[in-house]
């Protein structure tokens, strides 16, 4: 584990992502306490207030502060995103090494159904199943799990199919073990590695999602200070106060390159005979 | 490409967009509790909820809700709209048309651009070069296409006033002005596109730098023109036709963002009002007519695929 974290800080990817996400996880840790003013609190006298030593990064259309409101909405965006997204691995991977360990036709037939459902793209899948749902956060983040399983159950098993014809899975199946043990004790533990970069890539794009959901106004619902809903209220007034929304965008980019900068670095980190 | 592999991959085709009906039919009629009551509102009067219900024959078994939906979908009948009361499908089909038209001229943008700088990052690894275009393109993956359209229109349309914001002409009545009006969506999502297509070009070009038959060439004293672009080009363009067929699925679904954006009469946008409005048979068109979209796309890409590269033989 020290040795793997190292070979991660070693590379350029690997740190810029190391240090960039540390300090996202200090803005949801202490964000709230950090923020130079409340998220809500509304000052009429400072609307659409330029970025200075009033308002770091500039007020909104009711005075609000950006600065303050972006750390306090990480909270919103940023773990809503990690869940999503664990949840959807989690079970794209069994779906992915159970598939494996049954093989034949039954393998085949999970995974033609598994392209097929493929097929919708995932935010068309996300808004379907939100809009049956009921808008809002927490159906957001089920959403995109859903719409993230077949995409994972896909990597899984294409690692899991080498990992099937092991000697150590055949030997479990020799003694006799259950399916059970055999897909999570033998097998899973050695498809991690894919696993673990795969995911951290789809983080960012959990994080565009989300955004993308709230922006549409199915995800998170106002007054919260998600960064989708920023932007999305920020846009009426481009104009006036395009920080509003250059602000929001670049915490949404800066997230997102921060995840796939790690997923690069760890995949670099993980498999160290590959130098491209 | 035998006959016998491209049957199979037709029926792969038809087993996908049977999966999406049923998948998008049990999401948006059989998984609500009541559908009549999610579709009306909770200030529905009882009399209404009962004809709605009786309308879309909702008492029935899921199975049989299914059955009759997808039937009339196979003679090409969608149903009504509950917002316009007009037919769904001719409707989700001419808008379909434009979300095609900015799909198509995407495409043709980004292999325009992301081919050629593909190359010359991958000609200059670890350069000045391959690090400017690499750092441009994990910025373009790691913006969502939201804040890439929101900026561009702040940069292009509303400081520059090289672009009007939002609206669609049609190319065939204005040119001109259809072209104008689409620059700013196409561009949008080429940006994303581009920084795909330009990763996979880099990293096929370096890999095919490296194989033999490209040294076999040199050594042969070829020059290193024809070794780049009878030899090298040609192979490494292979893999990029499967990514772009595969960035479709993606792009339809940026369609309805970007759509709503710049207020573009699309498939995307279409499905966007469908849901706000709750209009459930242009909501199961829509979404069924995206994912068939893209199945067969994903169908011809491999063809086109298997055709080109005549060392593949699926079984």
């Amino acid at each position: 584990m020290t040795e793997l974290f190292i070979r991660l800080m070693r590379k350029p990817q690997g740190f810029v992502g190391v240090v960039l996400l540390a300090l996202i996880a200090a803005a949801c840790l202490f964000g709230p306490a950090l923020a130079p003013y409340a998220p809500e609190k509304i000052d009429f006298l400072g609307r659409f207030r330029a970025p200075g030593w009033q308002n770091w990064l500039g007020a909104d259309q009711f005075g609000r502060d950006i600065l303050s409101r972006l750390m306090v909405g990480a909270r919103s965006t940023v773990p809503l995103a990690f869940i999503a997204t664990f949840v959807g691995s989690a079970a794209g991977a069994i779906i992915g090494v159970g598939s494996a360990y049954l093989g034949g036709r039954t393998d085949e037939a999970i995974m033609r159904t598994n392209d097929a459902v493929l097929a919708i793209p995932g935010l068309l899948m996300a808004l379907l199943l939100v809009s049956t749902l009921g808008n809002g956060a927490g159906n957001a983040v089920i959403a995109i799990a859903v719409a993230f399983a077949p995409g994972m159950a896909r990597v899984t098993r294409s690692a899991a199919l080498n990992v099937r014809n092991q000697d150590y899975v055949k030997a479990a199946i020799a003694r006799g073990e259950g399916a059970p043990w055999i897909i999570f004790r033998e097998m899973l533990p050695n498809v991690m590695a894919p696993i673990v970069i795969e995911s951290t890539i789809r983080v960012s794009f959990a994080i565009m999602l989300f955004a993308t959901l709230s922006f549409l106004g199915v995800g998170a619902q106002p007054p919260a200070s998600e960064w989708g809903l920023m932007v999305a209220d920020a846009r009426q007034y481009m104009h006036q106060a395009p920080w509003g929304l250059i602000a929001p965008s670049a915490a949404i980019a800066l997230t997102a390159v921060a995840f796939n900068l790690l997923g690069d670095g760890l995949r670099d980190a993980l498999n160290p005979k590959d130098e491209r | 490409m035998t006959l016998a592999w491209f049957a199979r991959r037709l029926m792969l085709t038809l087993y996908t967009v049977i999966v999406v009906s049923m998948l998008v039919f049990a999401i948006t009629q059989i998984l609500p509790a009541d559908a009549a009551q999610s579709l009306l509102g909770e200030n529905a009067t009882p009399d209404a909820l009962a004809a709605l219900r009786a309308k879309l024959g909702l008492g029935d078994p899921a199975w049989l809700q299914y059955s009759r939906w997808a039937r009339h979908v196979f003679t090409g009948d969608f149903g009504i709209s509950m917002r316009t009361s007009l037919p769904v499908g001719p409707e989700m089909l001419a808008a379909l048309s434009r979300s095609l038209l900015l799909t198509v001229s995407a495409i043709l943008v980004t292999l325009a651009v992301a081919v050629p700088l593909g190359v010359v990052a991958a000609l200059r690894q670890g350069r000045l070069t391959d690090t400017g275009v690499s750092l441009i393109a994990y910025l373009g993956v790691s913006l969502p296409e939201f804040v890439t359209a929101t900026l561009l229109a702040l940069l292009l349309a509303d400081t520059l006033h090289w672009l009007p914001a939002t609206g669609y002409v049609s190319p065939l009545e204005d040119f001109g002005g259809g072209i104008r009006h689409l620059a700013l969506p196409v561009l949008t999502v080429s940006v994303i596109l581009v920084a795909h297509v330009m990763r996979m070009m880099r990293s096929e070009t370096l890999d095919v730098l490296k194989s033999d038959y490209i040294r076999a060439a040199r050594l042969k004293g070829l020059p290193e023109r024809t070794v780049l672009f009878r030899h090298a080009l040609r192979n490494a363009l292979l893999p990029v036709i499967t990514i772009i067929a595969l960035d479709v699925g993606y792009l339809l679904g940026g369609v309805i963002v970007i759509e709503e954006i710049f207020a573009i009469p699309g498939i995307g946008r279409a499905l966007m009002i469908a849901i706000t409005t709750r209009d459930l048979p242009s909501i199961q068109a829509g979404a069924l007519i995206m994912a068939a979209t893209y199945a067969v796309t994903n169908t011809f890409a491999d063809m086109a695929y298997a055709f080109l590269d005549r060392r593949i033989r699926y079984d």
